[in-house]
């Protein structure tokens, strides 16, 4: 069984509802015990007070909001080298989530460093590229809603995505060079070795991370689905007005 | 190449306000810093070399949306399609004619109105030299933003939204270069990563230009 | 250079309008494309000219070969008739635009910005492009809007001039041109609506 047969659009959707239903509860799940756990289960830090909990979010948030252009990074390659509708379609459906991911981790962020910085937005290398990242999302959704033509929709923003990684990453790097920054360094390095957050927070954090991912992947599958069923509107709408 | 530079050249001449509309906007904005942040000197020394540059940027901006609106709507784009010229070389081309026209009168006026916003005298070789490096590069992107909205009625805001957060890397070195040399420090290191950024964009972007220039023809 | 299609299926805003095109041209003659207007006829030459890829078939001698003339005259109103002319000789390769000036009556009118012509005028200029370009094979969509007849018979001796040096002529037109060639018509080869050739919105049934 290859992963290719769910390009097919009625395929996908057949395994979209099976699997969804037990994605979208271990999200809930996740959800609950990770953030439950995370904002009444842990103590106050002694230097943050209890505004570091918004960790729980925010962490979570940021991760997902790159994840996210990431999966649509790989999508965009994949309508453009092998035309797999689906594909087109679920980095559509991915992006809104991937925008609202964006402003929850600007929003968290703002508010976890108020008390710290004393000011509720600061132009922090990190947090100008999640607002540069921002800006990204937003041209890729209006681009797609600009143009008529699904198909050249899908072209144009795939190339789009494409380009806007290469400058992301230019972004990135400019940013850090432009303002040496107000953030603590990685909380969660990706190498498991080395935390800078102590134990006692890292394992909700882990929790809620994997809900978030889980939230993601439920949202996109649904959307995607969606998107799916709208084309098959129009084309049983256009096969009506041929007179078919 | 040649053929297409010259016919751009000569309808920017002659449409009148092909040379001016950047110039004229760029002097609008310098003149209206001081009056919304106050007459201070030193503050407007400080804050010179970035909305120079800033001015700079939103100049190129404005001029990009009928850089290849006017070519599609008449069918040259069509026509320059099916020529022996690669669309590559025909975007490049028409990169190269804004430059000349919008982005090379920038670099020459900016140090006039540097002396309007009380630019410290180390910084005009840097702010040139930056705007110069620079410009192209903006030239060259704001090409590609030009290529991706070409066929969408009122694409020109939708340019705009797309085409800044690409602008970003090139703004925040070039203005970094410009700000250092006016400081009197050594710009060498932000310069060179925007000329890295220029040379880079000019060899590369066209590619992704006529790709989505290409997918608007079909 | 003979111009041959195969079999081919074209689409406009991905619905299929044309499927199982097959003709082949050769050096030296012209055919003429007839059938209903929306039939598909300018999506047709569009793709022969390499403008949009075809949904299937194949076509042969047509790389580098075309010259096309659509419903845009590609003009810029404000270079003259000449510099219009020299810019298009130039993209492709040629230098000499006084055949194309004198073939269709252009040379009183050289020096006036394109601008300022008339539609007829204009449609005239556009069609001298084609012969700027040194291309032997000439696809044409609708040549003859906004020309009067004594322009008519400029742009017929033109065709018939290429043919006879050699060139090909692919026309799509609703009116008698009076030129020796044979007519294909469409018609029978447009889509039907229930077909499924690949059309974007049609995979997803």
């Amino acid at each position: 069984m290859s992963l290719w047969e769910y390009a097919n659009p009625v395929k996908f959707l057949g395994l979209s509802a099976r699997v969804q239903p037990y994605v979208w509860g271990g999200a809930a799940l996740c959800l609950i015990v990770g953030l439950g756990w995370g904002f009444f289960g842990t103590p106050d830090d002694y230097r943050q007070g209890s505004t570091v909990k918004i960790i729980y979010l925010h962490v979570p948030a940021a991760l997902m909001a790159i994840n996210a252009w990431f999966m649509m990074l790989v999508a965009s390659l994949v309508w453009l080298i092998r035309r797999h509708h689906v594909s087109a379609l679920a980095a559509k459906a991915a992006a809104p989530v991937g925008v609202t991911m964006t402003v929850i981790a600007l929003i968290t962020g703002a508010i976890w460093g108020q008390p710290m910085w004393g000011t509720w937005w600061a132009w922090d290398p990190r947090l100008t590229s999640f607002l540069i990242l921002f800006l990204f999302y937003l041209g890729y959704i209006a681009l797609w809603e600009a143009v008529e033509d699904p198909d050249t929709a899908a072209d144009l923003t795939s190339v789009l995505c494409l380009v806007g990684s290469v400058f992301a990453v230019l972004s990135r790097y400019a940013v850090k060079f432009w303002n040496q920054g107000l953030h603590q360094g990685t909380s969660v390095p990706l190498a498991t070795g080395g935390r800078t957050v102590s134990d006692v927070f890292f394992y909700p954090l882990l929790i809620s991370m994997v809900g978030f991912g889980l939230l993601f992947l439920a949202l996109v599958l649904y959307r995607t689905g969606t998107e799916i069923r709208l084309r098959r509107a129009r084309a049983l709408l256009a096969r009506s007005e041929r007179g078919a | 190449m040649i053929a297409l530079l010259r016919r751009d050249l000569m309808l920017a001449f002659r449409a009148g306000g092909g040379f001016g509309l950047g110039l004229a906007f760029f002097l609008i904005v310098t003149v209206l810093v001081p009056f919304s942040v106050g007459p201070h000197p030193d503050l407007l020394g400080t804050i010179a070399p970035g909305v120079l540059w800033l001015g700079a940027l939103l100049a190129c901006l404005l001029s990009l949306d009928r850089l290849l609106a006017l070519d599609y709507e008449d069918g040259t784009l069509d026509l320059l399609a099916t020529a022996p010229l690669p669309l590559e070389a025909a975007l490049s081309v028409k990169a190269l004619s804004h430059w000349v026209t919008t982005g090379l009168p920038l670099v020459l006026a900016a140090p006039v109105l540097g002396v309007m916003l009380n630019l410290a005298p180390s910084g005009y070789l840097w702010l040139v030299a930056s705007l110069g490096l620079g410009t192209p590069a903006l030239s060259v992107i704001g090409t590609f933003g030009a290529a991706l909205t070409v066929g969408i009625k009122r694409g020109g805001l939708l340019m705009s939204l797309l085409v800044l957060p690409l602008y970003v890397p090139t703004l925040i070195f070039g203005a970094e270069a410009a700000r250092r040399g006016a400081m009197g420090l050594d710009a060498t290191t932000p310069l060179t990563l925007l000329a890295g950024i220029t040379f880079g964009t000019i060899a590369l972007m066209p590619f992704a230009s006529a790709a989505v220039l290409r997918m608007t023809l079909r | 250079m003979t111009l041959r299609v195969t079999d081919l299926a074209v689409a406009r805003g991905g619905v299929p309008v044309l499927d199982g095109v097959s003709f082949a041209v050769e050096q030296g003659a012209a055919l003429i494309l007839r059938g209903p207007n929306g039939a598909g006829k300018t999506t047709l030459l569009r793709c022969i000219a390499g403008l949009q890829p075809p949904l299937s078939g194949q076509i042969d001698g047509a790389e580098e070969t075309i010259a096309y003339a659509g419903h845009a005259d590609g003009l810029k109103a404000m270079l003259s008739v000449r510099e219009n002319l020299t810019f298009w000789a130039q993209v492709f390769g040629q230098r000499d635009i006084s055949d194309a000036l004198a073939a269709y009556d252009l040379e009183p009118l050289q020096d006036r910005l394109a601008g300022t012509l008339s539609a007829g005028q204009k449609r005239r200029l556009g069609l001298a492009r084609l012969m700027v370009t040194g291309r032997p094979i000439w696809v044409l969509d609708e040549p003859t809007v906004s020309l009067d007849a004594a322009a008519v018979g400029l742009f017929a001796a033109a065709v018939t001039a290429h043919l006879g040096a050699g060139g090909t002529a692919l026309i799509a037109t609703h009116i008698d041109l009076g030129l020796k060639a044979h007519s294909f018509d469409i018609t029978p080869f447009r889509a039907k609506p229930s077909q499924r050739s690949g059309a974007s919105d049609e995979a997803f049934l």
